[in-house]
């Protein structure tokens, strides 16, 4: 393996572009990447991880796209410290497992494990766990990053490098490749939850469970809520809220092992979907299914994939949408947007795009990252197929998010306009600023930094 | 980069007073910002496009190309990508000449071969070139039903759609592999500039219309189209008739 032409998309398999792909022995090789660098061309160069991205953030139409995931060294675990020192290319999924005995949690771990520490870095990833323990950025000591002068620099949140450091956390892989990291992970005796589970009867319930100071009593938290039903359902949720298990909480027969993990996976969906299966009728019984599963109980022993991640039983499920692909709209507006908020989710509800992977939650404070997407306020995330309209749709929403002083999430993003973009990120040319020091010559660039037009 | 939902960022039309091809435009920017390049030559009427597209919401570039003089063509191409990626790029230009005049006049019927084909194929090729380097892109060529059977009404413009229809049909073969797409729409009569005071075909067209069905070919990447839809049985058919009975046919 080396130098490829590939075809490369996003999670979401929407706009894919041809690339150079660069992989095995010439990512391991710091000087060969950063020949690789050096000579990328007039078309840049960006590094990928595993591409869950769901847009085109990791690729890199016509130019060169290195894929990270051979760089997948783990150096260091300090069971003493809790700071684990790997190569950007080493999974969570992988970190989790190799940590665990060690007693360590992953600090901030999204909706998959299947990220690499480059991506959670580049994109500053969130988690259930979001207004308790913020995102991914927080929770990095240090970083080795490869700038377009083929120099590899370290990088930390305090001192002469700040500046640099936080315009790679949710930079996007545009300021330079992140070749490593130290990060300080969560002290864990158990591998397991204590989880509530409740279901809400409306939207207004929904609200009220993440406002009445409930939601501070638990680590983690989110819910499912339903997008389709139009009338008094609208907007009813699944809660799950929960903490990490202290051993004394585990039963006996859990106890014996209490840090172990296993996560199985029932079936690959075959990618055999016609275009169109996602649609009203589908979604509306999976939904009722989801929702009428869920009940109210307390203080319930969960592992990580009934608690966390439920998807992760279906591999590949994106492949569940057809070959047209979906679209993932996420965005966060301030808490005191309630109203507007629920006029959002009502009309969702009514615009005949159906729905049905709904995440909401509450957030916490943000950090000092300017393009870092969470900032105190309302989560919400939905799921569409691809069907006519749906950018009209899109836009629509845009303008709301906006006019609310919200914005949306560079990880999901695959269609929003540049202007739109600027305007939801004011910070944006405090990073520009920062980047262009450190890549004047714009030898960072993907599909996405070309339409948001992020890049010199 | 045409982004999840379809939608392109940029839009080069080769033939930049199109009718088909402004009403492309406009369609596009229904559906948000479009950066757009026009390439023609330097007239009043290229100049109206320009402010008829900028009041649609569209930031317009121009670009001098004459479909005539094949030497600039590369150049012209090149030039219209020099402003950022080009998403889509529509080969709208052609001329319907005097028929009855292009069979006889030597001068009438190499001026028609020309336009519509020889720079059809010139700008294809330096498309394709720059579609490789940016390694996206969709390309759409205006062929016609004329090209599918040749009529005595109108074989010389016919033959010359014929040309560029197979040299693109084969281009989407070829540009399969770097994943740009190609699509070859055939609309019937549509009634523009270039036919007005003709009496209108069967199953005839407007240049808005035409536009649609470019723009969902375009969305769900089919390579071939006709415009209306329906004219793809007809031709099927029509292509099957023996010549006796075609030649007798009000056509």
């Amino acid at each position: 393996m080396s130098r490829t032409q590939k075809t490369l998309a996003g999670w979401a398999r929407t706009a894919p572009s041809r690339a150079t792909v660069l992989s095995g022995d010439e990512v391991v090789s710091t000087d060969r990447l950063a020949e690789a660098v050096a000579t990328a061309g007039g078309r840049g160069v960006i590094a990928r991880g595993l591409g869950r991205s769901y847009g085109d953030t990791a690729q890199n139409a016509g130019g060169l796209v290195l894929d990270m995931t051979a760089r997948d060294r783990i150096h260091a675990v300090d069971a003493a410290t809790g700071l684990v020192d790997l190569d950007a290319g080493v999974s969570l999924d992988r970190l989790m497992r190799v940590a665990l005995p060690f007693g360590l949690w992953v600090p901030v771990l999204p909706g998959t494990r299947q990220v690499t520490i480059g991506g959670a870095i580049a994109n500053d990833i969130h988690g259930k766990n979001h207004h308790s323990n913020g995102s991914f950025g927080d929770h990095v000591v240090s970083m080795d990053l490869l700038l377009a002068s083929g120099e590899v620099r370290r990088l930390e949140p305090e001192g002469p490098e700040a500046e640099l450091f936080w315009a790679t956390v949710g930079g996007i892989g545009l300021t330079g490749v992140i070749l490593r990291a130290t990060i300080r992970m969560t002290p864990t005796e158990t591998a397991y939850f204590v989880a509530d589970t409740e279901r809400t009867a409306d939207l207004d319930e929904t609200i009220e469970r993440f406002s009445d100071g409930s939601d501070e009593a638990y680590d983690y938290s989110s819910a499912w809520f339903d997008s389709i039903s139009t009338g008094a359902g609208l907007g009813r949720a699944a809660l799950g809220r929960g903490s990490l298990a202290r051993l004394d909480e585990l039963p006996a027969t859990l106890r014996r092992d209490p840090l172990k993990f296993d996560a199985p996976t029932l079936l690959d969906l075959p990618d055999v979907f016609p275009n169109g299966l996602a649609n009203k009728l589908t979604f509306s019984a999976i939904g009722e299914l989801y929702y009428r599963k869920t009940k109210n109980k307390r203080g319930q022993i969960q592992n990580l994939t009934a608690f966390y991640h439920p998807l992760d039983l279906f591999g590949d499920w994106n492949r569940a949408y057809g070959s047209k692909g979906f679209l993932q709209y996420q965005f966060i507006v301030p808490l005191d947007a309630e109203a507007e908020f629920r006029a959002i989710i009502r009309d969702i509800a009514e615009s005949g795009h159906v729905s049905f992977l709904n995440v909401f939650k509450k957030f916490g404070e943000g950090n000092r990252a300017p393009l870092s997407f969470p900032m105190p306020g309302w989560n919400i995330c939905v799921d569409f197929p691809i069907v006519e309209g749906l950018g009209e749709f899109c836009r629509s929403l845009d303008e709301r998010v906006l006019a609310m002083g919200g914005r949306l999430y560079t990880a999901k993003d695959s269609r929003t306009d540049h202007d739109t973009f600027a305007a939801m990120y004011p910070r944006l040319d405090e990073w520009r600023k920062v980047r262009d020091a450190a890549d004047p010559d714009g030898v960072f660039a993907s599909d996405m930094s070309r339409r948001l037009r992020l890049t010199p | 980069m045409i982004d999840a939902v379809g939608h392109p960022s940029s839009l080069l039309l080769l033939g930049g007073t199109s009718e088909i091809g402004l009403a492309t435009a406009e369609r596009y920017l229904a559906g948000g910002p479009v950066r757009v390049v026009l390439a023609g030559r330097q007239s009043l009427r290229l100049a109206d496009a320009a402010a008829r597209l900028t009041r649609a919401g569209a930031t317009v570039e121009t670009v001098e190309f004459d479909a005539r003089d094949a030497a600039v063509h590369t150049e012209a191409v090149r030039k219209a990508f020099a402003g950022g990626d080009i998403d889509i790029a529509l080969v709208a230009f052609g001329v319907l000449g005097d028929q009855e005049k292009a069979w006889q006049d030597i001068d009438a019927a190499v001026e028609l071969a020309e336009v519509n084909y020889v720079a059809a194929v010139s700008v294809g090729v330096a498309l394709a070139t720059e579609f490789r380097r940016q390694g996206h892109g969709h390309l759409v060529a205006l062929s016609s039903v004329a090209a599918e059977r040749a009529r005595r009404s109108n074989f010389v413009y016919g033959s010359t759609k014929a040309g560029l229809d197979a040299f693109y049909t084969g281009l989407t073969e070829a540009l399969r592999g770097d994943g740009i797409g190609v699509t070859v729409v055939r609309p019937g009569f549509v009634h523009t500039k270039m036919t007005e005071g003709l009496d209108a075909a069967p199953l005839s067209t407007t240049p808005e219309a035409v536009a649609e069905v470019i723009v969902s070919s375009v969305r769900n990447r089919r390579e071939q189209a006709w415009a209306p839809a329906p004219l793809r049985f007809v031709m099927s058919a029509l292509r099957h008739v023996p010549r006796p009975i075609f030649r007798r046919l009000p056509l």
